[in-house]
């Protein structure tokens, strides 16, 4: 497809950290070119090399870094070898870079103002003036409201997507022939985000500039990109039209990255367990000489002994695999089967018979806002005002929310780890909203929480053997050293790991082996609800799938209870039975999981499943979107009546007014919604 | 054969890695290396000293006042005829007392209203934090130096105005190490698990706080002993004529001709506050994750 030469060529990159230990290839022996405005997307796990690609195209690499080999030719020149002087001149100008953490990609003294205008005059195309006006008329192009008046705003007083908003207006300030995207919409809400991968197609199609995309949500490729190459341990594996590839990958990795995603529009009840391949990536220190993926791939044959090159395998696409390269084909996605032991279990005769597990009704935590004048009315964060929900007896529950809706505090008050303003939390009977610590201690035993950031979660002083041993000794389960030592291995063998983790310290494995352990302490002493906050979002998407498949595992072992807290809808649908959707501290909706995604009656819900990209290019380019407008309101200073209604695109001025109760509108099916099912996209999901 | 030579060319390998390995901690860590030797070569001075001195400390000789440098005197002798050498060996008994008792009680106070106001918040943090800043207001020097005017001269009522003023950067440090801690998951994971707020605070808090702690506790010695030779050049310190480097500065401050009588003292000085700095220098960079790639 390319006549004309390539925006930019990328051959052989060699980029090393030396370390300690050794040399690092962080990226090794990477190629790939960009045609003048495409948009290519980049995937891979954690490690895989693709952020240090981009940061070797900007030179942006420090110390241990450095480009050891290859080149990069953007227009002719070859990057690698420019002077210094050049490369500024580059970056920001032809060739723009913006970051995951918006928050901290923008100087927080400095206005707005001054930050865009000083990167216009940078490349001494625009006088003062001309560049104030041009950063007001960027400001409105990226969909930031009264940009005269935001312009002379503190970083501060924007969100997170606004922020990203200013720095794409930064990027684009100086008409890049090329944007490089480095997981721009990973750290915002799925609304937010759907917003800003909108306008990244939007400026691809106006402004004519190339984006490379890196993402590890297939389904955010899919929405932006028209061709994608994958990376696995510091090389390209795959390379090909983001349709094809997604639809029939031709590398073994690709194909486990696209089945270990639970899917939003292809669900089958009673089908929890996901595909998932083993192991984790080898350590960059000592690949394997073979191919990379060999040790974990499941179609490998007495050829993956030695190093595959990336060869083609069909038009337009190629890939690293003597599998594939010898024409065979891999299997289709793995389609769920209805499960002939579907996991509703003997719901019906004993749910009815028994109260649920877990029943909250009314519970609200209002958090003081410390006061900025002595003299001030004090005022509150209304975190959560006002929740009911309940959890019967080995039934999973999916809590979903933006960030800010209050679905950790939640978790914190169920758990009693913050104490509710008001409200009942009743478990197993007992209303424990109020119960001392005395009071509820016997209770910790029946209840237990996995936290979600695997790194702060594990005490780093204490060896996993401890910290495991520790609510066993608190509660008496075991008795004596050999009894205790004994219930660790059981334990660890529960959840997967070896016997001998037990004299590790936490810092010595990875994430995703520290969420197990995290799971060990919470199954040691035999609960039976489990409130899991966000457990998988730190996740890469195949351990993302091991834990999830652990949990379904546990469960149907222990018969657990599951609150599983997360903001991923499509892992949230996969795994529960029934789903409540919580807007800025109030539920909006609650059904079983099956209708709440096939009949949502909730505008908040509609546009929430409607954001949600899915990695399969024809159903996501396809979808009739309900684009939400605007961020979610302050929780201290929340809107009258529903509080959704100022981002709601069909409230009226009654919901200004009143605010809409919890009502039942189909058996088992509640919405707090003056007009519940009035708003229904025109394609439905599946 | 060919096993052999390849055993041979690994272990070859080993061996470089290894000296590249110790080469990279020399460069990383000879200060630090540096500064224990000097502190720990003042400690043992400070214990053996008085065994091995040539005079004893205190004998006064009126007949060989000033005397420069000798190989009778080695550092010379004083303004009451007595041995600079054997006096400066011996003050380092009283200086690192000083130092380190200053500085492990004063961490000790800090810490625990430090880490108590910000486990328990609310009145009790706001009242403990409010007296700490009080305390902060003052000059330091000036705060001691009245406190210990007033209590009287001697190396106890020093050391007891020097902690009154000591303790406050420990407690704001402690309080800030706390609430970081505090909010940290596995401090939630405890809660769940049932712990009372004493058994999360020394079990789980404490332990993951002191690594800062101890770097301030390590560059703090070194402050604590200039800080107890400067209250006792101005006189407050020591009682005469007990030894002690800050006092024997002041002695010979204004002998410009017997240079050997303040200076050698002052260098004393120099020497061990440089051991206690390197040497916490080293051990915040040996804490510190981000300083160690693994």
């Amino acid at each position: 497809m390319t006549s004309s030469p390539p925006l930019l060529d990328i051959r052989n990159l060699r980029t090393h950290f030396d370390t300690d230990e050794g040399v690092v290839r962080a990226v090794d022996g990477v190629s790939f070119e960009i045609a003048a405005g495409e948009a290519l997307g980049i995937v891979g796990e954690s490690g895989s090399g693709k952020s240090v690609t981009a940061l070797s195209i900007m030179r942006l690499l420090e110390e241990p870094a450095r480009i050891e080999g290859g080149s990069i030719v953007f227009r002719g020149r070859n990057i690698v070898t420019l002077s210094e002087d050049d490369v500024r001149r580059l970056r920001g100008g032809d060739v723009a870079m913006i970051f995951q953490d918006p928050m901290t990609s923008l100087n927080p003294v400095l206005r707005i103002a001054r930050q865009l205008v000083e990167a216009l005059l940078a490349h001494g195309r625009f006088t003062p003036k001309s560049a104030r006006e041009r950063a007001v008329r960027l400001l409105g192009r990226m969909g930031i409201p009264s940009p005269e008046r935001a312009i002379d705003a503190f970083p501060h007083e924007f969100s997170g997507g606004m922020r990203q908003r200013v720095m794409l207006a930064m990027g684009f300030g100086n008409e890049p022939s090329l944007l490089i995207a480095d997981e721009p919409t990973t750290a915002l809400d799925v609304t937010i985000q759907a917003q800003i991968l909108d306008l990244l197609r939007e400026l691809n199609a106006d402004f004519g500039a190339a984006i490379l995309l890196i993402s590890h949500d297939l389904g955010v490729i899919a929405n932006v990109c028209n061709r994608v190459v994958v990376m696995y341990a510091g090389e390209v594996v795959e390379e090909g039209p983001t349709r094809d590839l997604l639809t029939n990958p031709r590398h073994p990795y690709t194909w486990a990255l696209i089945n270990a995603v639970p899917r939003l529009d292809r669900h089958v009840d009673g089908q929890k367990r996901l595909t998932t391949i083993e192991g984790a990536p080898p350590d960059p220190l000592h690949h394997p000489p073979g191919c990379r993926f060999a040790p974990r791939c499941p179609y490998r044959i007495a050829k993956c002994e030695e190093h595959p090159e990336l060869l083609r395998v069909g038009e337009g696409r190629r890939a690293r695999c003597w599998v594939t390269q010898a024409g065979r084909e891999l299997p289709g996605r793995t389609e769920p089967q209805p499960a002939a032991k579907v996991h509703a279990r003997a719901a019906t005769v004993r749910d009815l018979a028994e109260k649920p597990i877990l029943e909250v009704e009314g519970l609200v935590k209002h958090f003081p806002v410390r006061k900025e004048t002595l003299f001030e009315r004090r005022r509150f964060v209304h975190a959560v005002d006002g929740v009911d929900l309940a959890v019967e007896h080995g039934e999973t529950v999916g809590l979903v929310g933006e960030s800010g809706c209050g679905k950790s505090t939640v978790a914190r008050l169920i758990t009693r780890i913050h104490e509710p303003t008001a409200g009942a939390i009743r478990f197993e009977g007992r209303d424990i909203a109020k119960a001392s610590r005395r009071q509820i201690r016997p209770l910790r035993r029946r209840m237990q929480m996995i936290f979600q950031d695997p790194y702060a979660s594990l005490n780093p002083r204490m060896t996993v053997g401890e910290i495991l041993a520790e609510p066993l000794r608190f509660h008496g389960i075991t008795d004596g050293q050999a009894a205790t030592r004994e219930r660790i291995r059981e334990l660890l063998a529960l959840v997967g790991l070896s016997p001998r983790a037990a004299d590790s310290y936490p810092h010595e494995f990875s994430g995703g082996q520290r969420q197990r352990i995290g799971t060990a302490r919470a199954l040691a002493v035999e609960p039976a609800l489990i409130v899991a906050d966000e457990p998988i979002s730190s996740l890469d998407v195949n351990i993302q799938a091991q834990i999830i498949n652990l949990f379904v595992d546990l469960q149907e072992r222990f018969d657990l209870a599951f609150l599983f807290i997360a903001h991923d809808l499509a892992v949230v649908r996969h795994i529960s039975e029934r789903i409540v959707v919580l807007y800025l501290g109030k539920v909006m909706e609650v059904a079983s999981s099956t209708e709440l995604f096939e009949e949502p009656l909730h505008p908040y819900t509609v546009s929430l499943i409607s954001a949600v990209p899915i990695p399969e290019v024809d159903v996501e380019r396809a979808r009739d979107r309900i684009r939400l407008a605007g961020e979610p309101p302050s929780a201290t200073d929340p809107p009258s009546g529903c509080r959704f209604r100022t981002r709601c695109p069909i409230a009226r001025k009654v919901c200004a007014e009143v605010v809409p109760p919890l009502a039942e509108h189909r058996p088992g099916h509640w919405a707090a919604c003056h007009f519940a099912g009035e708003l229904v996209p025109r394609s439905r999901l599946t | 054969m060919r096993d052999v030579a390849l055993a041979g060319a690994l272990a070859t390998e080993a061996r470089d890695a290894r000296a590249r390995r110790t080469r990279r901690w020399m460069r990383r860590y000879w200060l630090a290396a540096l500064g224990s030797v000097i502190v720990l070569a003042w400690i043992l001075v400070a214990i053996v000293s008085p065994y091995v001195v040539p005079y004893p400390p205190e004998a006064l000789d009126v007949t060989k006042r000033l005397l420069p440098p000798s190989s009778e005197h080695w550092l010379g002798t004083d303004l009451l005829g007595r041995d600079v050498f054997s006096r400066l060996l011996v003050g380092a008994q009283v200086s690192l007392f000083a130092g380190f008792t200053v500085a492990l009680v004063g961490a000790a106070i800090g810490t625990l209203i430090g880490g108590v106001a910000a486990y328990t918040g609310g009145k009790v943090e706001e009242l403990m934090m409010r007296a700490t800043d009080l305390v902060l207001c003052f000059p330091p020097i000036i705060l001691a130096m009245a406190i210990a005017a007033a209590l009287g001269i001697g190396v106890t009522n020093t050391l007891i105005a020097m902690l009154i003023v000591w303790w406050p950067k420990f407690a704001r440090l402690a309080r800030s190490l706390v609430i970081v801690q505090r909010s940290q998951e596995y401090v939630e994971a405890a809660v769940t698990i049932g712990y009372g707020p004493g058994r999360i605070l020394f079990r789980h808090i404490v332990p993951n706080s002191m690594g800062p702690l101890i770097v301030l506790v390590t560059l703090d010695v070194g402050q604590a002993i200039l800080t107890f030779s400067g209250l006792s050049f101005l006189g407050l310190g020591v009682i005469p004529p007990t030894p002690e480097w800050g006092a024997m500065v002041s002695e010979g401050r204004e002998l410009i001709q017997q240079w050997w009588v303040a200076t050698f003292p002052g260098l004393a000085i120099l020497t061990v506050v440089m051991g206690f700095n390197f040497l916490g220098d080293g051990v915040r960079d040996w804490l510190d994750p981000k300083s160690r790639t693994r």
